[in-house]
């Protein structure tokens, strides 16, 4: 039998449940977790990749190099505080940002789809010069490929980015420990309803626009202040709950949170309630958690707090070692309840 | 924020609560209606504010859970072909059909769409009259009128290739299979708050004294909940069966007439199968004979789909409030919201979707 099994390499990559990639599977949910560590993680096996972070931390001669790469796919190109442009380039930098990199420079690949009209992708491309510029990085290199009509959705963009890692914390989710606080650095949910908005065409008396912005600025005032922290993540597709559980099922420890302490802007909860969502699911593209030791968390929230896209952070709950990998969420009327994560995208409700 | 804050008060809540705790006696069991009462209920955790002679069973408003698994083949079957584009509210398209789901069929290459209004199918298939657009429309009372009003403007606007496939469903005649169970221990109802804000709560009274239950119409939100079963428990301690409005603050004893107006005008009376459960008779809504060009289920000749539903999935037991979701042997094992047995895991309304999403790790299941 064993011999056989020689001549017979199977491979490497399980077959899911479902023959068909899903658009779920990229949704930042329970599926696209299954994607990654059922197809990516077992077929690139390698002790970085594992970490499951941001980005990866590469030590190079005696110098720690950050990497991560990001893909852009949006519909509407131009959105109420941003577009892909701009959100090519904070997303990455924030990616970077998440483990504590200063970044140093991006490349850019584009694919385009024939018939683009050329003003639009100007208009793209400017915003992401008038972006890297705020982030404060160059965009390198880069390169283009041009696919037949009908088969891309204008543009999609591929950013990566390489920064450097100056102190000497490890911020990753392993790093998180029994007692260490949770910031967030502002209210949740723009993003998402802002570009849902958009795509339905849905008016609300008031303008929701995208918190798109890059985290760097205020991630190095943190580390300036040698705040002691353990984890940092930005909030992007799966909003705050994904990334609470990720950190929690990855660091092994329990997080507990506070509904009543999450931020949540007034028309962005009007809008989760017509639609049936729940801003914990809704997608951000300029807030973070980050993790730090009980001690510093006021310190921190000083910072925080000095700074335009801090000043509405807030100490959101605590980790503990209970109930290792869960997250749990004493609810606005003092009840508490399981945060689990969305298997796929969160789906309008009926009625 | 304006009417939330106020029924997501932690201290009315709580008084409420209070309320309960000192009026209740002896053991109470209340079903509510509605699935997103339901979702309610598990997310806000108001079940462990109340006493434990207070039981609550999750009824079975849930209009994905509900809808049978022929109507989801028929839906299958109509998205997988050349030339059309199936339109569906979002929820329905994760629930489990024969072989597969709406989404996977979107995956194999089928135009599934998913719309926020009927009416926004209707102007999909003005804009492709090249194709057979057809809407699935499902639901209670709450979305009959829009689904009506679609079919009314198709047939006014002379939009020949938009068609609907009908599984609608009605709230009494399912009250009425409850009660009238065998297995019946329902003694006391939450009524769904917008299904009586569309029919009003007249057609409730007569149930109320037949099976001499009280009913209560009761809204959504924690304190509105709360005071719906307080309201009930007050009436089952007295012994007495009246209807009661909790949710006057969008309910009327008549409801809105110009709603019912469209829908008798549309719709008819027919009987319906529902998921788990089976026929009621007089428990759904199908198309009149004058909109029956509309009539997906004809179009596409798709009569005499029969199929059996998986005999692991307890949906009807859960349904009927029988038994409750951890309850079942392949909850948070086989069935999961990624991978669904029934259609109670998929909904955001579906009580197997509640308990995983907010009890998962107090009932153990995942320990």
């Amino acid at each position: 039998m064993s011999e056989n099994k020689e001549f017979n390499p199977s491979c490497p990559i399980s077959i899911s449940d479902y023959p068909n990639v899903l658009l779920a599977h990229g949704s930042g949910g329970t599926l696209m977790n299954q994607l990654i560590d059922g197809v990516f993680k077992i077929a690139f096996k390698n002790k970085e990749l594992h970490k499951s972070h941001d980005a990866a931390v590469l030590n190079i001669d005696s110098s720690k190099i950050a990497i991560t790469t990001d893909s852009y796919v949006v519909d509407p190109l131009f959105f109420p505080g941003g577009d892909i442009g701009s959100m090519a380039i904070y997303g990455t930098i924030n990616d970077l940002a998440m483990s504590g990199a200063m970044p140093i420079a991006l490349s850019v690949g584009f694919i385009l789809e024939e018939g683009l009209e050329m003003e639009k992708l100007i208009k793209v491309v400017n915003s992401m010069q008038v972006a890297a510029n705020k982030a404060g990085v160059d965009i390198v290199t880069g390169d283009t490929k041009v696919v037949d009509r009908g088969k891309g959705d204008g543009i999609f963009i591929n950013t990566t980015g390489i920064g450097l890692i100056k102190h000497n914390m490890s911020i990753e989710p392993s790093s998180v420990v029994d007692g260490d606080a949770i910031i967030i650095s502002g209210d949740i949910g723009r993003h998402g309803i802002a570009i849902m908005a958009v795509r339905e065409g849905l008016e609300f008396s008031t303008f929701i626009e995208s918190d798109s912005a890059p985290l760097n600025g205020l991630v190095s005032k943190l580390i300036d202040s040698k705040i002691e922290i353990h984890c940092m993540r930005d909030l992007t597709r799966g909003g705050l709950a994904s990334a609470l559980v990720e950190i929690a099922k990855t660091s092994n420890s329990q997080i507990t949170i506070d509904e009543n302490n999450i931020p949540v802007r007034e028309d962005v909860r009007g809008a989760c309630e017509i639609l049936g969502f729940d801003p914990m699911y809704v997608a951000n593209e300029g807030r973070f958690i980050a993790f730090v030791k009980r001690d510093d968390v006021n310190k921190a929230l000083n910072i925080f707090h000095s700074d335009e896209l801090g000043k509405d952070a807030k100490c959101i709950g605590y980790v503990s070692a209970d109930k290792p990998g869960s997250v749990t969420m004493r609810s606005c009327i003092g009840t508490m309840r399981v945060v689990d994560m969305l298997s796929g995208e969160q789906l309008p409700r009926i009625c | 924020m304006r009417f939330i804050d106020e029924y997501r008060d932690a201290k009315a809540a709580h008084k409420i609560a209070g309320s309960i705790r000192r009026t209740a006696t002896r053991s109470w069991k209340i079903m509510e209606i509605c699935g997103g009462q339901t979702h309610s209920i598990i997310k806000f955790g108001l079940d462990e504010l109340l006493p434990d002679c207070i039981t609550l069973i999750h009824g079975p408003g849930c209009p994905v859970c509900v809808t049978p698994l022929e109507a989801i083949e028929q839906a299958v079957i109509i998205a997988s072909k050349q030339n059309v584009i199936l339109c569906s509210f979002g929820d329905m398209l994760r629930v489990p059909g024969k072989k597969k789901d709406l989404l996977s069929v979107k995956a194999e290459g089928g135009d599934v769409r998913i719309v926020y209004s009927p009416m926004d199918a209707l102007e999909l298939a003005k804009k492709h009259p090249d194709k057979k657009v057809v809407f699935f429309a499902v639901g209670f009372e709450t979305t009959a009128p829009a689904n009506a009003m679609v079919v009314y403007q198709a047939d006014k606007q002379g939009v020949d290739n938009f068609s609907v496939l009908v599984s609608h469903v009605l709230v009494p005649p399912a009250m009425e299979a409850v009660l009238s169970s065998k297995q019946n221990q329902v003694q006391g109802f939450l009524a769904a708050g917008h299904v009586c804000t569309v029919m009003g709560y007249k057609q409730y009274e007569s149930i109320a004294e037949k099976y001499r239950v009280p009913i209560v119409v009761t809204g959504f939100e924690p304190v509105d909940i709360l005071r719906g079963i307080q309201l009930c428990v007050e009436q089952l301690e007295k012994g007495s069966f009246l209807v009661q409005n909790e949710y006057s603050r969008v309910v009327t004893r008549d409801g809105n007439l110009n709603a019912q107006k469209i829908v008798d005008q549309v719709f008819c009376v027919v009987p319906r199968k529902w998921r788990g459960i089976g026929e009621i008779p007089n428990s759904g809504l199908g198309l009149q004979k004058a909109y029956e060009r509309f009539d997906a289920e004809i179009i596409f000749k798709l009569e005499n789909i029969n199929v059996q539903e998986p005999p692991e999935c307890i949906a009807g037991l859960i349904l009927q409030g029988i038994k409750k979701p951890h309850e079942c042997s392949e909850f948070d094992k086989r069935c999961k919201p990624e991978h669904p047995l029934g259609a109670p895991m998929v909904s955001s309304e579906g009580a197997c979707n509640a308990y995983f999403r907010y009890r998962k790790y107090s009932l153990g299941a995942n320990s």
